[in-house]
C-alpha cells in the first residue's frame, strides 16, 4: 500500500465530498465522513475514472470505510478481485 | 370551498433573477431573447434563445448541493425560496406536514442526460455519472423544494409538455380550494438548452431562426427559453387574517384534450379548456379583460388559438386584450405555464397589460387586440392564462385582481 496510491484515494474522495484532503485518513470510516450510500456510489465511479478499474457490484456493496477502498483499489490494479466480504472491524 | 390567495411569487428567467425584475421587464416590453452561449450553435438552424445569460449556481447553492441538481431542478428551487419568502410563511408544524408542492416540467434535467449519453455514445465510455438518474428525473425540483423547506405532504410533478405547469398550478389550486392542503407550492422549471434538445426542436421545423413574434403575419417560430417560476398559494381567509400581502386569486382551472393529433392543435379544444375554466370560476366570459395567451409564433397555434377565443368570447373578443409574453421570455415548456401566470398575476396586481414584443404586422388570422409591443396601463378585474400542449392537453387558469 503506497503512499502515493493512499493520497490519490483520499484526494478522490475529497473531491467528490467536496471536502478538505487532510479530513480523510487511512482509518475513516464513510460514516465520520458523512458518506451516505449515494456519495459512496459517487466515490466509486471517481475511483474508477481515476484508476481505470471496473469496481464490480458485490464489492461496492461492501465499502463501508477508507482503507477498504484502497486495498481494493489495490487489488483491481493488481488484475485480482477485491474481496467482497466485510472487514473484520 | 375556499378561496384561493397567491400570496407568494419567485421566479428567474431570461427577463431577471427575481419575481420583481420579471414584472419590470414585462411593463418595459424588454425582451429576454439574445443569442444562446451555454451551448455552442454552430450546426443548428437557429442560435437564439431566452436564456439566463452568465447563470451561475454559486450565490445559490453550495458544490456539494449543486452536484445534485441540474440546472432545471436549481431553477425550481430558487423560485420556490424566492416565493416562500415573499409570502411570508409563518411555518407551524400543521403546515409542514400537509403542504403540497406540485411542479411542472416537461423535459427534465437534459444537460445531465446529454453529458452521460455523449460520454457513452459518443465518446466510448463505459460508464455514467452515477447521479445521472436522480439528476435526470423531472420530479428533481419538487423533491429538493420539499427538502430544502422540510414540506411533507402531498408533492409531485406533472408532465405535460408546453401546460406542465399550469396543470400543476391548477391541480394545487383545487388542493387548497378544496381543503385538502393548507398551503401548496406550485409553479414549473424548465432549462432545455442542451445541444442534443435543440437539435431535436430544430428538426421539428417550429423554432424561429431570429425571433418570436406572436399574432404577428411575419412570425417564423417559436424561441426556447429556460426558467423557472413557483407560487405560494393558501386560503384567502387565512392570507387575510395572517395580514399577507395577496398579489392576486386564482378563481378557476379548466382543462381538455384534443384528442386529434399528437402535434397539431385544435381550436375546439383550446376553446373547451377556456370555457372550463370560465365555468370553474362561475363567471361570464364577459368578465374577462386579459388573456395571457399561449401565443408559441408558430403558424399553427396563434391563428387557432386566435379562433378558439372567438369561439369562447364571441363580440367580447374585440374587447379582450390577449398578448403572448413568450416574446420576451422564450416558450419555457414545462415552465412556460408559471412565468405566463405569473405575468397574468402582476399585470392585475400592478394595473397594466404586458405586451406582445417583437411585432411588426397584422395578420387577419389573428386579428385580437395583442397590445403590440408597448405594455398599456389597464385596470383588468378577471384574467386567463392559456396553455397549450403538444399532444393537444390543454390547461387554462383563471385569475381575479
Amino acid at each position: 500500500m503506497s503512499d502515493e496510491l493512499i493520497l490519490r484515494v483520499r484526494t478522490v474522495i475529497a473531491n467528490t465530498q467536496r471536502i478538505p484532503v487532510e479530513k480523510i485518513t487511512i482509518d475513516s470510516t464513510f460514516q465520520e465522513l458523512g458518506i451516505d450510500s449515494m456519495d459512496g456510489v459517487n466515490i466509486l465511479f471517481a475511483l474508477e475514472n481515476e484508476f481505470d478499474i471496473t469496481i464490480p457490484d458485490d464489492a461496492a456493496k461492501q465499502i463501508r470505510d477508507v482503507r477498504q477502498i484502497i486495498e481494493g483499489v489495490e487489488k483491481l490494479m493488481a488484475g485480482g478481485t477485491p474481496d467482497a466480504a466485510p472487514a473484520a472491524s | 370551498m375556499h378561496r384561493v390567495a397567491v400570496t407568494g411569487i419567485g421566479a428567474i428567467c431570461a427577463l431577471g433573477r427575481t419575481a420583481e425584475e420579471f414584472a419590470c421587464a414585462l411593463r418595459a416590453g424588454r425582451s429576454g431573447i439574445g443569442p444562446i452561449q451555454s451551448t455552442d450553435c454552430t450546426t443548428l438552424r437557429f442560435r437564439n434563445g431566452a436564456e439566463i445569460t452568465g447563470y451561475d449556481y454559486r450565490p445559490y447553492f453550495d458544490d456539494k448541493r449543486a452536484d445534485f441538481m441540474d440546472r432545471f431542478a436549481q431553477f425550481a428551487v430558487i423560485a420556490a425560496r424566492e416565493a416562500v419568502n415573499d409570502a411570508g410563511i409563518q411555518w407551524t408544524p400543521e403546515l409542514r406536514e400537509a403542504g403540497a408542492i406540485i411542479t411542472g416540467s416537461c423535459v427534465g434535467g437534459q444537460a445531465t442526460e446529454d453529458i452521460g449519453f455523449y460520454n457513452v455514445y459518443k465518446m466510448g465510455l463505459n460508464r455514467v455519472h452515477p447521479l445521472t438518474i436522480p439528476k435526470i428525473m423531472s420530479n428533481a425540483g419538487a423533491s429538493h423544494i420539499s427538502m430544502e423547506l422540510g414540506v411533507t405532504g402531498p408533492s409531485y410533478t406533472i408532465s405535460t409538455a408546453c401546460s406542465s405547469a399550469s396543470h400543476a398550478i391548477g391541480q394545487a389550486f383545487w388542493m387548497v380550494r378544496s381543503g385538502m392542503a393548507p398551503l401548496a407550492i406550485t409553479g414549473g422549471s424548465e432549462a432545455p438548452l442542451g445541444f442534443g434538445i435543440l437539435k431535436a426542436w430544430e428538426a421539428l421545423r417550429v423554432v424561429s431562426p431570429d425571433t418570436c413574434r406572436p399574432f404577428s403575419k411575419d412570425r417564423n417560430g417559436m424561441i426556447l427559453g429556460e426558467g423557472g417560476a413557483m407560487l405560494v398559494l393558501e386560503p384567502l381567509e387565512a392570507a387575510r387574517a395572517r395580514g399577507a400581502r395577496i398579489h392576486a386569486e386564482i378563481v378557476g382551472f379548466g382543462m381538455s384534450s384534443d384528442a386529434s393529433h399528437i402535434t397539431q392543435p385544435s381550436a375546439e379544444g383550446a376553446a373547451r379548456a377556456m370555457r372550463s375554466a370560465i365555468c370553474d370560476a362561475r363567471l361570464m366570459p364577459e368578465a374577462f379583460g386579459y388573456i395571457n395567451a399561449h401565443g408559441t409564433g408558430t403558424m399553427a397555434n396563434d391563428v387557432t388559438e386566435t379562433a378558439a377565443i372567438r369561439m369562447v368570447f364571441g363580440s367580447h373578443a374585440e374587447r379582450l386584450a390577449v398578448s403572448s409574453t413568450k416574446s420576451m421570455h422564450g416558450h419555457a415548456l414545462g415552465a412556460a405555464g408559471a412565468l405566463e401566470a405569473m405575468a397574468a398575476i402582476v399585470a392585475l396586481r400592478d394595473g397594466f397589460l404586458p405586451p406582445t414584443a417583437n411585432y411588426n404586422q397584422p395578420d387577419p388570422d389573428c386579428d385580437l387586440d395583442v397590445v403590440p409591443n408597448t405594455s398599456r396601463p389597464a385596470q383588468v378585474e378577471y384574467a386567463l392564462s392559456n396553455s397549450f400542449a403538444f399532444g393537444g392537453l390543454n390547461a387554462v387558469l383563471a385569475f381575479r385582481r
